[in-house]
């Protein structure tokens, strides 16, 4: 049978298999670069595709121990269990340490094939050289997997029954979230190795940068989409009613969110101007570096957190080395080969480069006020033992102006044109715009009574008007023929919607996160048949009943939700109790319409006196909350616009390529 | 523009920024700063009575009591550190990890009578979790050493006698 074939045995095989190809793709096509031996520099890519295979395998290997419920194997013994349901038997292999570290190496291994496929007409020893990092890096996080975190461990003599998971993370949230997050955090180890390639060719040209922006932007897109989906979790399954927490695991996926989206606009100045070289090849190494440190010093326990799962702290000093050897060598790599980089081109500061150079400025400085309240607080710890912490009140101070300086540049920035750009045609639109944001700051602030969320609004809106103003005048509405428009709007380019959604998708999370600020609750302990009234709504508990799920109990309460004497809905937030872990998981409730949620959370309950029992309920009305998420995924919108429109231009361009080349 | 003049802009403009990053920061740093205390310091130090901070401890055994004031849900517990016990009184849902004799944070600040108020209590999400802080605790009071197994049980431990 296959299921027999494909032993944890041949799992772990395959994992001390890939990574000696991994070691080859990382040793030889160097060396071969070196002695300029075309064959050996030519075995990169199938060793990156036999590197992905054995990998695969290993991957599929535990999928199946996990499926049969092998519970000789270590790994599934603590983390699964046989009435666990059959989509978290799969998803929770990348749910603990070990099943998460083999997941990396996987992902790392699929970008190194993926790059391999798609990048044909890059030079030939750039293109080696970025796979045989690739593998560098690979081999480091395969060898760590065996060493220290080997997920085929077999365990004698085999128990009957496994451990089962935590509750938490049987949610089809968390399923899907580190996966995509991963892919995010390991899809940063191209543009890096594109650094390292170039600093090793001490060539870094337009075609280098036009060849790394995709993969900058294919990395950018996971990461924004692993947060966006992490926050969501947060709020749907903790039950607290927040969407951030400013956790030392929160903050380790924001920082290199930030280097990389001052990467995404650091890039388009390589590839259009060959300007920011050194720059763009310093922002590459670290947004890699601050991923790898981001995910493993929260693994290690070196920084505290409240939701990381899957840390253990005696690996700490095996993932400091290995962080120490890939950053520590590519900084000393850069600092040795970036003074002889050529010096690139001039502009003027009223410039698109100037503005985007203004972007990045503003983007690592948001990222050092992260890092710097991240770990203030270990670094205290160690000086002088005193354990203090920073929470919410510190972020709110420090990160909220610099990223709404940032939201203001943002609206007008696109308009400007490279090289230089007369601040005269800028000043009549921006008049017009600032009057409208001033009127609607007014307003917005005599509804909200507070300066800062009004501020925020008029921001929100100054915005999405400086895309449509720019959108208006690329088509010069009003003031030529509706068809001349739209012969106009076809010929846009798709990268400038892309640019626009982009910049809209941040105004609807400012929006939202405005909207949240101004949510409502109420915690009650009341008996069934109670009317609860909050935000106009009249909450009724109708009853309260009991029924079995797959490995737990759940206790689920009817809430009946009026509007106006009229019913809108009904909510059932549940407690589910599982009896093999002893513990309860809170299921809340949301009603949404895209405006507004409605949430609700159920709490203990109580007998007393064997009188009615009560439940305690905790109510919330969050309005534009959706609105966070929403404009999560119109930011990724944006960034797979960009990814396709830079993708057609790739075949424009291979076709003139080829036309020219015929014979006349 | 010269190339000098554009390196000098250019540097000019990054001062500004990591200025402007340094200044919000150290004068964040100077009013926002969270102190993680255990209940023997906070009881043994005297503290401005309304000053936030984070209490970390093991929750008391037999300590959990509801309370409900006017449909308002009350739960009080007590959180102990070995050393000393301190009251916590907390409006809202408990986490789910939340139990008797297991570790908690509870961020909020004491009250004219002594008593915690809880803004926010948070238990980790894994069951058999101590935050470093607490087991840092326990080690300096001799309670518990690492090297000798897993933490004694909290219940014990305002009874435990430090060795000398």
């Amino acid at each position: 049978m296959i299921s027999n074939f494909l032993s944890p045995e041949l799992g772990h095989f395959t994992l001390a298999l890939a990574c000696c190809l991994a070691g080859a793709q990382f040793i030889l096509p160097l060396l071969g670069n070196q002695k300029n031996d075309f064959h050996l520099m030519n075995l990169a890519a199938p060793l990156a595709w036999g590197h992905f295979f054995s990998l695969m395998i290993a991957f599929v290997c535990l999928i199946i121990a996990a499926l049969n419920d092998d519970f000789s194997v270590q790994n599934i013994l603590q983390n699964s269990a046989t009435d666990k349901p059959l989509l978290y038997k799969i998803t929770g292999i990348w749910g603990n340490h070990e099943g998460s570290i083999l997941l990396w190496s996987f992902i790392l291994s699929f970008f190194g094939i993926l790059f391999s496929s798609f990048s044909h007409r890059l030079s030939f020893s750039l293109r080696t050289k970025i796979i045989a990092i690739l593998g560098g890096c690979a081999t480091g996080f395969e060898i760590f997997c065996l060493i220290t975190s080997n997920p085929f461990l077999r365990i004698w003599p085999a128990p009957m029954e496994g451990q089962g998971m935590n509750p938490l993370l049987q949610d089809p949230g968390l399923a899907f979230h580190p996966p995509i997050l991963y892919t995010g955090y390991v899809g940063f180890s191209v543009p890096f190795a594109f650094a390292v390639a170039g600093l090793m060719e001490k060539n870094i040209d337009s075609a280098w940068g036009c060849w790394l922006r995709p993969w900058v932007i294919l990395a950018w897109i996971f990461l924004t989409a692993g947060i966006t989906i992490g926050s969501w979790w947060s709020y749907y399954v903790l039950g607290w009613g927040g969407y951030w927490f400013w956790d030392p695991v929160e903050n380790a996926a924001l920082i290199p969110w930030l280097t990389g989206t001052a990467l995404l606009h650091s890039t388009l100045i390589v590839e259009k101007r060959e300007a920011l070289k050194t720059w763009t090849v310093f922002l590459s190494i670290i947004t890699f570096s601050l991923a790898l440190c981001g995910t493993f010093l929260v693994r290690s326990g070196i920084l505290n957190s409240v939701h990381a799962f899957a840390s253990d702290p005696t690996r700490g000093i095996f993932i400091l080395v290995l962080l120490i050897i890939i950053c520590g060598g590519a900084l000393v790599l850069f600092a040795w080969q970036a003074p002889l980089l050529p010096f690139t081109a001039l502009f003027a500061p009223f410039s698109r480069e100037g503005s985007i150079i203004l972007n990045n400025i503003l983007f690592c400085s948001l990222a050092t006020i992260i890092f710097v309240g991240t770990l203030y607080p270990s670094v205290l710890q160690m000086i002088n033992g005193q354990t203090i912490s920073v929470g919410k009140p510190f972020f709110d101070k420090t990160f909220v102006p610099p990223a709404l300086i940032t939201i203001f540049f943002m609206a007008f920035a696109p308009w400007l044109a490279f090289k230089k750009t007369s601040l005269k045609k800028l000043i009549q639109p921006l008049s017009f715009m600032g009057i409208i944001t001033l009127v609607i700051i007014i307003i917005s602030f005599i509804y909200l009574h507070r300066f800062l969320p009004a501020l925020a609004t008029g921001l929100a809106f100054w915005v999405i008007m400086g895309a449509l103003t720019d959108f208006s005048s690329k088509l010069s509405l009003f003031k030529t023929s509706f068809k001349n428009n739209f012969h106009r709007m076809k010929n846009l380019s798709l990268s400038f919607y892309a640019t626009y959604i982009a910049h809209i998708g941040v105004a609807v999370i400012l929006l939202g996160i405005i909207g949240m600020a101004y949510s409502q609750q109420k915690i009650v302990e009341v008996p069934i048949g109670t009317t609860l009234h909050l935000a106009g709504y009249e909450w009724t508990l109708e009853a309260v009943q009991n029924h079995k799920g797959p490995n737990y109990l759940a206790t689920e309460a009817i809430l009946k939700i009026n509007y106006h004497h009229k019913t809108i809905c009904w909510m059932f937030p549940a407690r589910h109790f599982f009896p093999r872990q002893q513990q309860v998981i809170t299921n809340v409730a949301i009603h949404t319409n895209l405006i507004a949620d409605l949430y609700a959370v159920l709490g203990d309950s109580k007998n007393i006196n064997d009188t009615s029992p009560t439940y305690i309920l905790k109510l919330h009305y969050n309005p534009l909350a959706p609105w966070i998420w929403i404009g999560g995924f119109i930011m990724i919108l944006g960034g797979f616009l960009t990814l396709i429109d830079l993708y057609n231009h790739k075949i424009i361009k291979q076709n003139s390529k080829q036309n020219m080349e015929q014979p006349l | 523009m010269k190339r000098k003049t554009q390196r000098l802009c250019i540097i000019l403009s990054c001062m500004m920024g990591f200025a402007i990053a340094i200044v919000l920061v150290l004068s964040a740093f100077s009013d926002n700063l969270v102190y993680f205390k255990v209940p023997s310091q906070l009881i043994n130090q005297s503290q401005p009575i309304g000053s936030v901070i984070r209490l970390g401890g093991m929750v008391v055994a037999n300590s959990l009591h509801h309370l409900n004031d006017n449909q308002t849900p009350i739960t009080t517990f007590d959180v102990t550190d070995g050393q000393a016990a301190i009251h916590v009184s907390y409006k809202g849902i408990l986490p789910d990890l939340f139990r008797e004799g297991q570790s908690v944070v509870a961020i909020g600040s004491l009250n004219q009578q002594k008593i915690f108020i809880a803004t926010e209590v948070l238990a980790k999400h894994d069951e058999t979790y101590m935050p470093k802080e607490i087991a840092d605790s326990l080690r300096k009071n001799g309670k518990w050493d690492p090297r000798f197994g897993s933490p004694p049980d909290p219940s014990r431990w305002n009874h435990m006698i430090k060795p000398q």
